[in-house]
């Protein structure tokens, strides 16, 4: 059976990994939803096999490990919440820029237009007027 | 006794859901806010005393044996921490309710802050690694809020960021905890750190780096820290003094504490994190070299000043990890009243962009001040704290022959000193306010009033920098201590014996 899991696990940080390395958000988030739903499932894997805890008597040893169970719960509830708030934040960042493509930082904006090839004079304003006229139509 | 180990971390909590029923009145919130955390601080004052004099308390809760049930345990490590922790947060909540803005006026904030308080406290006082992570999220889910709060765009832009990553650290830490509990069948650091001995030396390496690397991306490490100077400056001045000043430095407690208490000393990986160490540094300061804006030369400054804590570690001394105490300690009070002084300097000018700041010495005089003594410190400059933390690192350096990370800590410590006088020349010399504030020098010290600030950022801001100052003056007593805290820590025996109770 743990093997079962053990692969389970590898394919969802697999999948997870691919999905995060994208450029769009709604990607991203459910890259790190596998990402943290592998974690859960390691966490459950990483305890003795059994009946469940809760219920009947018998050996010690005949039962399931409960305490990975409730650590995977716990890390349930927190993942749920912050893949909520990411969510929020992607909506957000969706109504506000209306692409689902995340955002250059400050500094590499800096540094491609540092680097980039500078714009001859007159660009800004060509590509000003060719804006205007294309919003007019 | 035991009681008061759970109340640093309970009391915030039930603080936020009180500050959230009196949603209404933003007096009460603040009343709530103030008394919750200068209460905090006076417990972790007495249990720091307490602690010193007579060994580790420990609180298992609902009385379960350590190795099954959570366990709070404050040693003098966890409690010093909590002290400078606590005294932070109270300055930083002082200075957001005097700060003029919109941001803090959020009727969520005072709460949200609380329960920042609380996983910090969490942090600091918990036993277990699962805990850890849960202080962690707590912490980290009210930072998320935090950082965004207002929903401005490069507040989603730079907070989306901020939150991928921290949940992709989170999602394996959780996964270093999985792994470790299937080979020795406990999370408890000090039933781990018993345990940890039968496993083979190149399993408890493995677990070793890999709690670094989880530790590193929290602690914003080289090559993990290119998130920290993205996110920080954009949120607001109080929000980012806060950040600046604790949340690395609590990845940087996790990463002495999991290092130290768990792994023997064959499995250490110093040499790895003397590396790491050294490269943080270069990166951090070469990164401030570049940039222009106050907050982001501050930012990047606070990457190249972890490299010196893990430093301190990465030798694996007593001298060493003392240094990294003390350097921890005095660090989070100079770098969050250097970002209090940074936001008193962008309320004062309206800009933090160094080319469009001149002059702020003559309009505010108060200001100048406590950025100099701030940054001389930081730079380390005798006499201040910074000075006695970085002799302290750099004589631990020699102790363990290690010359080239000590050469490398002094030149990046040089540098740091040039891009604080960089800021000092920008912002403080030159004709009063004259490119960004068209109005002459007499009506800007007339707008800024005659301390630089509204009196309620000032007050806290000086507040922590004369705790700044008074811990170079205390340096001894402080420095003792701080050997202590190393002694308990590289002998994790009485950790141990005091959690496991045989």
């Amino acid at each position: 059976m743990s093997i079962v899991l053990a692969a389970t696990a590898a394919i969802l940080f697999a999948s997870g990994t691919y999905l995060v390395l994208q450029r769009t958000l709604s990607r991203i988030v459910i890259g790190l939803a596998l990402l943290t739903h592998g974690g859960n499932v390691l966490l459950i894997a990483a305890g003795r096999w059994g009946r469940a805890p809760i219920a009947g008597t018998g050996r010690a040893r005949s039962f399931s490990d409960p305490i990975p169970q409730a650590l995977a719960l716990t890390s349930i509830v927190i993942s749920f919440a912050v893949t909520a708030l990411l969510l929020a934040l992607a909506y957000r960042s969706w109504i506000l820029t209306r692409d689902d493509a995340v955002e250059d930082d400050v500094g590499d904006r800096a540094i491609a237009r540092a680097a980039g090839p500078r714009p001859g004079p007159g660009d800004d304003e060509r590509a000003l007027v060719h804006d205007d006229t294309g919003a007019g139509r | 006794m035991t009681w008061l180990v759970a109340v640093p971390v309970v009391l915030p909590l039930v603080g936020a859901a009180v500050s959230i029923l009196a949603g209404r009145s933003r007096v009460a919130q603040r009343t709530v806010g103030v008394v919750v955390l200068a209460t905090t601080t006076a417990i972790a004052v007495v249990l720091l005393v307490h602690v010193d004099r007579s060994g580790p308390v420990v609180a298992h809760a609902g009385g379960w044996p350590a190795r099954i049930g959570i366990a709070l345990v404050a040693d003098r490590f966890a409690a010093l921490m909590l002290v400078v922790a606590s005294v932070t947060l109270l300055a930083v909540l002082v200075y957001a309710i005097g700060e003029p803005g919109a941001e803090r006026n959020h009727v969520g904030f005072q709460s949200v802050y609380l329960v920042l308080a609380a996983g910090v406290a969490l942090a600091f006082l918990t036993g277990d690694l699962f805990d850890l992570f849960v202080a962690f999220e707590m912490m980290l889910t009210a930072s998320y809020v935090l950082l965004t709060l207002g929903g401005r765009r490069e507040q989603v832009r730079s907070g989306t960021t901020y939150v991928v990553l921290s949940l992709l650290s989170s999602t394996l830490f959780v996964t270093a905890v999985a792994l470790l509990y299937s080979a020795t069948g406990t999370v408890n650091m000090a039933v781990l750190a018993q345990r940890i001995h039968t496993l083979p030396s190149g399993t408890a390496s493995a677990f070793a780096a890999l709690l670094v690397v989880v530790f590193g991306i929290k602690a914003a490490l080289f090559p993990f820290f290119f998130w920290l100077p993205d996110s920080y400056p954009i949120a607001p001045s109080p929000i980012t003094a806060v950040f600046a000043g604790l949340l690395t430095k609590v990845g940087i407690y996790a990463l002495i504490r999991t290092q130290t208490v768990l792994f023997p000393a064959g499995s250490r990986p110093g040499t790895l994190l003397l590396v790491l160490a050294g490269a943080t540094m270069v990166i951090g300061v070469a990164g401030a070299i570049a940039q222009d804006d106050v907050k982001r030369i501050l930012s990047f400054d606070i990457v190249s000043q972890v490299g010196y804590m893990v430093m301190g570690l990465g030798f694996f001394t007593v001298a060493g990890v003392a240094a990294a105490v003390f350097y921890m300690v005095q660090h989070i009070v100079v770098k969050t009243s250097l970002f209090m002084t940074a936001g008193l300097v962008e309320h004062a000018a309206g800009t933090g962009e160094l080319p469009r700041l001149r002059g702020l010495l003559r309009t505010a005089p108060v200001l100048a001040v406590l950025f100099l003594l701030s940054a001389l410190s930081l730079a380390g400059v005798p006499p201040l704290s910074g000075f006695v933390g970085k002799l302290a690192l750099v004589e631990a350096g020699f102790q363990s022959h290690a010359a080239a990370i000590v050469a490398v800590s002094l030149a990046v410590s040089l540098l740091t000193l040039s891009v604080m006088a960089r800021i000092w020349s920008g912002a403080f010399w030159g004709a009063a306010g004259e490119p960004a504030e068209p109005d002459g020098g007499e009506e800007a010290v007339a707008r800024v009033g005659r301390l630089g600030g509204p009196v309620w950022m000032v007050v806290p801001t000086g507040a922590l920098v004369a705790c700044g100052v008074a811990a170079a003056l205390a340096a001894g007593p402080l420095y003792g201590l701080s050997v202590r805290t190393a002694h308990d820590l590289m002998e994790p025996a009485r950790y141990v014996h005091a959690v496991v109770g045989r």
